[in-house]
């Protein structure tokens, strides 16, 4: 510890290179803080899945129909605890597609199958008492500005109600929140009460997206999900039941190998400030070579003085990191706030951290040991002669 | 003159001795060439996907959609609308007097990317005999047409290349129907080549639909009139509930949200590399001029004035910039140009392929961030070695 100054001391001894690495050190873990959270978000959704939560879905294809009576049987397969349904709305709200999305649940049912989501109680009996009731994901209701208790006016762009008309609306009696932020994302929905909405459609009556089972077993959900697929095979609807987590997973690829981008552009940042601050490091050090002889003219060991240096690149590049993932970190609550729901929320967590910590050691080696090795090899009489 | 022919002097002299100074000046050309690699990699992400949307649909043609849905997705039109629809007298006719006007359905199918097993969402379309004389643009580069009222199917150019299983003679299995691929398609790089066409019928039946979800048509007068004449008709009549897109406004509204996403993402990585790159950059020119300072020093003792000095400095710097730029565009041309990508519409809920692409205007832009960086490194440090006296410029060593 007593050596600090003296780091400090060399690191300082020209401030506007340092400050300049530390810059731009500081703008490369930024990116390394943004990207990865924006990585994380692809990938909350496996993350935040429940492995004692299955999914059926129509085989084929994830937008046919399912019939609604499967319920029941789907509660008869053995191991199966619980199930629900949902059916995607379509919604189109101020004129935007899309703009949220709406699922037709079952109330009790849905939220049983979501411990994670918190609503208080009383909401959560006024969403299962009212027919035209509606709950919103907590970010939804911020982003629009919306009050317990007032009018949802949702259109849908598949389901016209009887008569045709696309235009719905909902009575808003609660609000769905959740504490861990991988799973907020999967707040960011508004669930309204099949009951009315089964109801009052024109098409496609009786009929639902999909089933979310619950299981005691995690370790048995391969073979419940087969039981359930089973009872339908060979029916109009056959099913595809999967693990929630397989589930999300196979959604990611869907989106393609984001993971791979990020990691190709980080790449070549982490390059480009690896030769930038390399320079920079030899530079400093190679001026300091008088300084450094002194120093083992002092009775500094090599050994000494090659970790001198090393700590030297090292508390560089982790002042430069820290500064540059806080200021990820802090830059997050504002694109969060500026997304407003329609992308999950972005937010660093603990692995990107570790990264962070493991790319600036690593980065600090290899800026570092040149100029150490350097250092360590440095004859006393030659480097006071001046002779480099 | 006198002042040109200095910098014309000084600059000559420091490009002759940049090998000398290789190290310091390789490091700043590897710096640009990154920070120009990246944005060009990046923003030829954004190009690919902008060009495709912009090569989907032609003035002249329209998507009509049921009244309300804003995606063919969530649309219907019903069997007996759609023959009234292509009936209107706005709509175009081929030689024989048939209307040029395409009912179609889409579904997604599930098929897994070339190596892997989990599915897709991939847009299977049924398209009515017509489709082909409404798209031009549309040629089959191999293998041919599919049969009418037989379950062929021809595949996008993209989709063949990015999926499993869809090359001629293949065949692929969908729900309790087995179909043959009998052709590939290429229809200018727009987002049907992503698709999966075949005979509407056909697919009807498979799919166990009733009636449609679009109809695409050719307008007879392609101009805002032809399309209000249209308009006004589908409005006119009680029994349409129907609303009639141009082509290429529809497409653009289907990946507005993709388009967004990849342009805030190309356009942020790019710029804050750019300015990390600029501090580092910054920060090589200034050691590489202050190691310089005896040498600056004395070209003025012996008679050059710091305008001529601070300018050819600069020019050094923009050169090196330009090597820069040209290298990491050069680099991200061979690495990224032509890759292709595919990913899911959040809009259509389904996958769009696109290619990188590397343009002109991008290697451009490229360059222009290089030279930007390059003035913005180069001039504060040489105007410090200009201002320096000169005595005790030399004194330093």
């Amino acid at each position: 510890m007593r050596f600090v100054p003296l780091l400090l001391a060399g690191l300082f001894r020209k401030k506007t290179r340092t400050v300049l690495t530390l810059l731009s050190v500081m703008v490369a873990f930024m990116l390394f803080g943004l990207l990865q959270a924006v990585t994380t978000a692809f990938e909350s959704g496996a993350d935040s899945a429940d492995a004692k939560r299955l999914l059926t879905t129509a085989r084929y294809s994830i937008i046919e129909l399912l019939p609604l009576s499967y319920l029941r049987r789907i509660e008869g397969v053995p191991g199966v605890v619980g199930a629900a349904h949902a059916e995607w709305f379509g919604a189109k709200y101020q004129n935007e597609s899309n703009a949220f999305p709406v699922f037709a649940v079952d109330p009790a049912r849905y939220l049983d199958m979501y411990p994670e989501f918190t609503v208080a109680p009383a909401e959560r009996e006024a969403f299962v008492k009212t027919r035209t009731g509606a709950i919103a994901g907590r970010r939804l209701v911020e982003r629009f500005g919306w009050k317990v208790g007032q009018k949802l006016p949702i259109a849908s762009e598949i389901h016209p109600r009887a008569g045709g008309d696309m235009s719905w609306e909902f009575d808003l009696v609660g609000v769905i929140d959740a504490e861990d932020p991988a799973v907020q994302g999967n707040t960011d929905m508004v669930l309204i009460n099949v009951a009315h909405f089964d109801e009052a459609r024109q098409n496609a009556r009786g009929r639902t997206g999909w089933y979310i089972i619950r299981i005691a077993d995690s370790g048995q959900a391969k073979e419940i999900a087969a039981g359930i697929d089973r009872l339908f095979a060979n029916s109009p609807d056959e099913t595809k039941t999967q693990p929630e987590k397989e589930f999300a997973i196979g959604f990611a690829k869907q989106i393609g190998d984001i993971g791979a981008l990020i990691s190709r552009i980080l790449a070549a940042v982490f390059f480009t400030i690896l030769i930038l601050t390399g320079n920079t490091m030899a530079q400093s050090i190679r001026e300091r070579i008088p300084e450094l002889a002194i120093l083992k003219t002092l009775g500094f060991s090599d050994t000494r003085v090659t970790v001198l240096v090393l700590a030297e690149a090292a508390l560089l590049l982790l002042i430069g990191g820290a500064v540059g993932m806080a200021a990820a970190v802090g830059m997050l609550p504002f694109l969060n706030g500026s997304t407003g729901g329609r992308f999950p929320p972005l937010y660093v967590e603990t692995g990107t951290w570790i990264g962070a910590v493991a790319v600036a050691v690593a980065l600090a080696l290899m800026v570092g040991l040149p100029p150490a090795w350097r250092a360590r090899r440095l004859r006393i009489v030659d480097a006071l002669a001046g002779h480099r | 003159m006198r002042a040109l022919r200095q910098i014309a002097q000084i600059t000559w002299v420091n490009l002759r001795n940049l090998p000398q100074r290789l190290g310091t000046s390789l490091v700043i050309v590897i710096g640009i060439a990154g920070v120009a690699g990246v944005l060009v990699s990046v923003l030829s992400m954004a190009e690919g996907f902008r060009h495709t949307l912009a090569s989907t649909g032609r003035g002249d043609r329209v998507i009509m959609l049921r009244a309300g849905s804003d995606a063919e997705m969530s649309s219907g039109v019903a069997r007996d609308q759609a023959a009234l629809l292509a009936s209107l007298p706005a709509i175009a006719r081929d030689g024989a007097g048939r209307p040029l006007a395409s009912a179609e359905l889409v579904v997604m199918v599930d098929l897994p990317r070339r190596g892997q097993t989990d599915p897709n969402n991939v847009p299977f379309r049924g398209v009515q005999a017509a489709a082909f004389a409404i798209r031009e643009e549309l040629t089959v580069v191999e293998g041919r047409r599919f049969n009418r009222a037989v379950r062929e199917v021809i595949v996008g150019r993209r989709a063949a290349q990015q999926f499993e299983g869809l090359g001629v003679g293949s065949r692929i299995a969908f729900r309790d129907s087995d179909w043959t691929v009998v052709g590939i398609f290429s229809s200018g790089g727009d987002v049907h080549e992503s698709e999966i066409w075949a005979d509407a019928e056909v697919a009807t039946s498979a799919f166990r639909r009733q009636g449609f979800q679009s109809l695409t048509a050719r307008l007879v007068d392609g101009s805002d009139a032809g399309l209000a004449d249209l308009t006004a008709a589908v409005k006119r009549d009680p029994r349409f509930s129907i609303r009639v897109w141009r082509e290429p406004e529809y497409y653009a509204k289907q990946s507005k949200v993709l388009e967004t996403l990849i342009n805030v993402l190309g356009y942020t990585v790019a710029a804050f590399m750019a300015l990390g790159a600029t501090f580092g950059a910054l920060n090589c020119m200034y050691s590489a001029i202050a190691s310089r300072q005896v040498e600056i020093a004395t070209l003025r003792a012996i008679g050059f004035g710091s305008a001529p000095v601070v300018v050819s400095v600069l020019i050094e710097a923009l050169v090196l910039s330009a090597i820069g730029g040209a290298l990491g565009g050069g680099l991200a041309y061979l690495y990224c140009d032509g890759a292709s990508l595919s990913t899911l519409n959040f809009d259509t809920f389904s996958q769009v392929a696109f290619d990188f692409r590397v343009t002109w205007t991008l290697l451009g832009k490229g360059l222009l961030w290089a030279l930007v960086i390059g003035v913005v490194g180069g001039v504060p440090p040489a105007t410090r070695a200009a201002r320096l006296p000169v005595t005790l410029a030399l004194r330093a060593s």
